[in-house]
């Protein structure tokens, strides 16, 4: 598998009433293609900062962001970089430009030049693989806040990214709503293999991650699978984050002299060792 | 000071095309110092329920009695439901205005006609309950302040309005899960001191189970459910039928007690879990 | 009150009319407009009511939706009505103390009722059979030629896309402000003129401080999806002016040289 985001000691500082602030300190990371990695961290933790410089809507103060072997720096190359990696926002909406469904989800490839019975086809596509296409005559404003998300994502789909990266987008739905958006991404990186970068502070969307990704500070402190990850309760706790209920018990019955693993992200993982205990 | 629903129904649009029934037939009874988690999806009736609760929306059909006087009558004044019942609306720092943090707080009190004096005494002691300092903060504007904090100024604004009844509407939206442990520990705390009626209005099983007395589930305009968390669990099915869940660790109790039926499993915390579990780990040595 | 005014509504029937292309409605709208002013008796006037009521027939939209477009209107029609037949000078038909009626006055004052009548008619026309998409594209259409000349015709027709469809989500908006405010004591409803507008503060703040945020999300979220103005920009739909739309506009440029034909006889 290749590499699709490579970030080089990415630094980035900005002024704000004549204080420098350090947004991002030193982040390294790569991203290979088809994976699904979640980014938590909590409000000001840097990880919005991050995901605007995927997708080169900020530039890196210091070292490099490269996107599928293009440095989002070279400025030839801005379009190209956000066609690859596209994004969808927290708010659903402040992202969707047009009064009708369809021209919404138009919108990114008629920017991108493509010819109209292509864009027809392409428009089709995205909103089918949303579960959307029933809605495609529909005024946006009169959807559901998860259908205006699966919206924007079909917005991107239509670009063909190959990769996606959701800045909190789930943050104002309802539980319903996060339950479609979630599984529409999860779907769209299983069966069109699109590597997802996924930000949020719901820890529930991350435990079926490939990798969690924990940034505090501008800078990424805990890296792994999510059970690797989970299992760390008090130092997630300490940052004020959120682990599973399982997991939360399992570190504590651990205290208490049990004998269980650590990385229980799951009831039925959970049922299944309780049972197994001598 | 306790509420009394009698038979509400509201309508939206009536004898239009795009009528539609909000509330169908709600009954409800909740006393003095009841602290009432309010549950439900999104369209079911849960704000419009809130907003009918200080006169915001009046009923198509129905009474709403606030201990015993009844505010759907139309010689009952505006001002005198506004002095008993607090609101406090999703993002409630979207309606924020002043140049400064005292300005906004005291835009509440000073609509009641209160007396400088006392708009400035209850700036303070609102300020003190969400936790923000009056002295570092009063002269700031609200709007270079942080995002829990914005939150907090708006509560404080309908706070010093000193309501009997206080309402809050999804005050965790949107907040990380510090922000939210901060406000509801705030709410909570706040309860406890004033002891007065608060309902607190949540998508999250977690956060409520914890917190309140009785849980009220909407669905479709009418009450689902009602009763406390132990109770309400019991309806897992009915729960999920409307998109609702229970919290992990009762799930996880619930599986533990098809394993063992001697398991309690009106279980909503980790804590009660973790004792639970040691129980019945030495019982089973025992044995 | 705000859902009575029909000027800016879509009204689909899939009629004839809502089938033309925009920019042959928006063409024949100003034709009407012209013709209007063109028009200098009974017979000019009669045929342009003809033609608009004949264009009415054939959109398949309810007669009482035309009516209702002109009913929020209808104080601006008595008025021009009234200040025609007392201010125009010529023979004096009726003396009420310092105000004379006058012959010509009256005429003037029916023509000018019934030109404004027909005007709001022709235009609630135009946006009741064509999409505000459609519109929008049309006008960009339409002012494509004068690009040269420096008139930003995608951005104008972008920022109407943009205004249509912010416009619910704003009142929307503005109606959850306003409760959290009178929830807060706030009072919209009563005192005099200066203590309300006064009393519009605490809604008109927080109210554009929204929108301030939505449009700079916005922007960012247009330039995430490769917006970078109208330049080597397709559409998905692309207007076509078909054989139907070229008979349009021919039968209303013989009405307009009808028309011209009366002024002349006159």
């Amino acid at each position: 598998m290749g590499q699709m985001i490579t970030t080089n000691n990415l630094m980035y500082h900005y002024k704000n009433n004549e204080k420098e602030v350090l947004a991002l300190k030193d982040v390294s990371l790569h991203v290979k293609e088809g994976e699904f990695v979640v980014i938590i961290g909590h409000n000001g933790s840097g990880k919005s900062t991050f995901a605007k410089h995927l997708n080169a809507l900020l530039m890196p103060s210091s070292g490099d962001v490269i996107v599928k072997g293009l440095n989002t720096k070279d400025e030839n190359k801005v379009w190209e970089v956000r066609q690859i990696a596209g994004m969808v926002f927290q708010n659903p909406d402040n992202q969707i430009v047009a009064t009708i469904v369809e021209e919404d989800v138009a919108f990114g490839p008629e920017n991108l030049g493509i010819p109209s019975e292509e864009i027809v086809r392409r428009v089709e596509e995205a909103l089918k693989s949303v579960d959307m296409l029933d809605f495609r005559h529909k005024a946006p404003h009169l959807l559901s806040g998860g259908q205006k998300q699966r919206i924007a994502i079909a917005g991107v789909i239509a670009m063909r990214p190959d990769c996606l990266i959701l800045d909190e987008p789930t943050a104002m739905l309802d539980p319903s709503g996060r339950r479609e958006v979630i599984n529409t991404i999860k779907r769209l990186n299983k069966e069109e293999n699109i590597t997802v970068i996924h930000i949020t502070h719901f820890m529930e969307e991350a435990v079926d991650a490939d990798r969690v990704i924990v940034m505090e500070d501008g800078e990424v402190i805990l890296e792994g699978t999510p059970g690797e990850v989970f299992s760390q309760v008090d130092k997630l706790k300490s940052l004020g984050l959120d682990v599973p209920q399982v997991t939360d018990l399992a570190n504590l019955l651990i205290k208490e002299g049990i004998d269980i693993p650590s990385d229980i992200l799951t009831v039925d993982e959970m049922v299944m060792k309780l049972c197994q205990l001598k | 000071m306790s509420i009394k629903i009698e038979n509400l129904t509201h309508i939206y649009n009536p004898k239009s095309p795009f009528e539609s029934k909000a509330l169908d037939n709600v009954n409800l009874h909740i006393e003095a110092g009841e602290f009432i988690g309010l549950i439900g999806h999104t369209g079911s009736g849960k704000s419009t329920l809130t907003q009918h609760l200080n006169g915001l929306l009046k009923p198509t059909s129905g009474k709403i009695f606030i201990n015993d006087m009844d505010i759907t009558d139309k010689t009952v004044k505006m001002s005198e439901i506004r002095k008993k019942v607090g609101l406090v609306f999703q993002y409630p720092e979207h309606q924020l205005f002043e140049e400064t943090v005292f300005k906004d707080i005291s835009y509440g009190p000073t609509n009641l006609g209160l007396s400088e004096e006392e708009v400035l005494a209850r700036v303070k002691e609102s300020m003190k309950l969400v936790k923000l300092s009056f002295d570092d903060l009063k002269d700031r504007s609200p709007f270079e302040l942080s995002g829990g904090q914005r939150r907090r100024v708006a509560i404080a604004g309908v706070l010093a309005m000193n309501p009997e009844v206080l309402i809050l509407d999804e005050p965790t939206a949107g907040l990380d899960p510090k922000g939210r442990d901060d406000i509801l520990e705030q709410i909570k705390h706040l309860h406890n001191q004033m002891g007065n009626t608060v309902i607190l209005v949540s998508h999250s099983m977690e956060d409520i189970a914890k917190l309140v007395d009785r849980i009220i589930v909407m669905d479709k305009g009418s009450v689902a459910l009602s009763g406390t968390a132990a109770e309400v669990f019991k309806h897992v099915e009915k729960l999920e039928s409307i998109g609702l869940g229970i919290p992990q660790i009762s799930y996880l109790m619930k599986r533990l007690k098809e394993v063992d039926p001697d398991f309690k499993d009106e279980i909503f915390t980790v804590e009660e879990a973790k004792e639970e579990i040691i129980k019945w780990i030495r019982r089973r040595k025992n044995a | 009150m705000l859902k009575d005014i029909t000027i800016g509504q879509h009204y689909p029937t899939g009629s004839l009319i809502h089938k033309l292309d925009a920019r042959t409605k928006i063409i024949g709208t100003f034709a009407i407009i012209v013709s209007l002013f063109i028009g200098v008796n009974a017979p000019s006037y009669g045929l342009v009511a003809l033609f608009i009521f004949l264009c009415v027939h054939i959109s398949k939209i309810p007669k009482k939706f035309i009516v209702k477009g002109i009913k929020p209107l209808r104080i601006i029609i008595i008025l021009t009505f009234l200040i025609n037949i007392f201010m125009t000078q010529g023979e004096v038909l009726y003396n009420l103390g310092p105000l004379v009626i006058t012959r010509e006055g009256v005429r003037q004052g029916v023509f000018m009722a019934i030109r404004l009548a027909l005007l709001v008619m022709g235009t609630s026309l135009l946006t009741l059979t064509t999409s505000p998409i459609a519109l929008t594209d049309g006008i960009e259409n339409l002012l494509k030629p004068f690009k040269k000349i420096g008139v930003p015709a995608h951005e104008l027709a972008m920022m109407m896309t943009i205004a249509l469809r912010f416009i619910p989500t704003l009142l929307e908006e503005t109606d959850k402000i306003m409760k959290a405010q009178m929830a807060r004591g706030a009072d919209f409803e009563s005192g005099n003129i200066i203590s309300r507008a006064k009393g519009l503060v605490p809604l008109m703040v927080p109210l554009f401080i929204s929108a301030f945020r939505r449009a700079d999300e916005l922007a960012m979220a247009m330039e995430a999806r490769c917006y970078r103005g109208g330049d080597n920009r397709t559409r998905m739909k692309q207007a076509r002016m078909l054989k139907i739309d070229y008979l349009s506009l021919l039968a209303i440029a013989l009405l307009l040289a009808v028309l011209v034909l009366l002024r002349m006889l006159a």
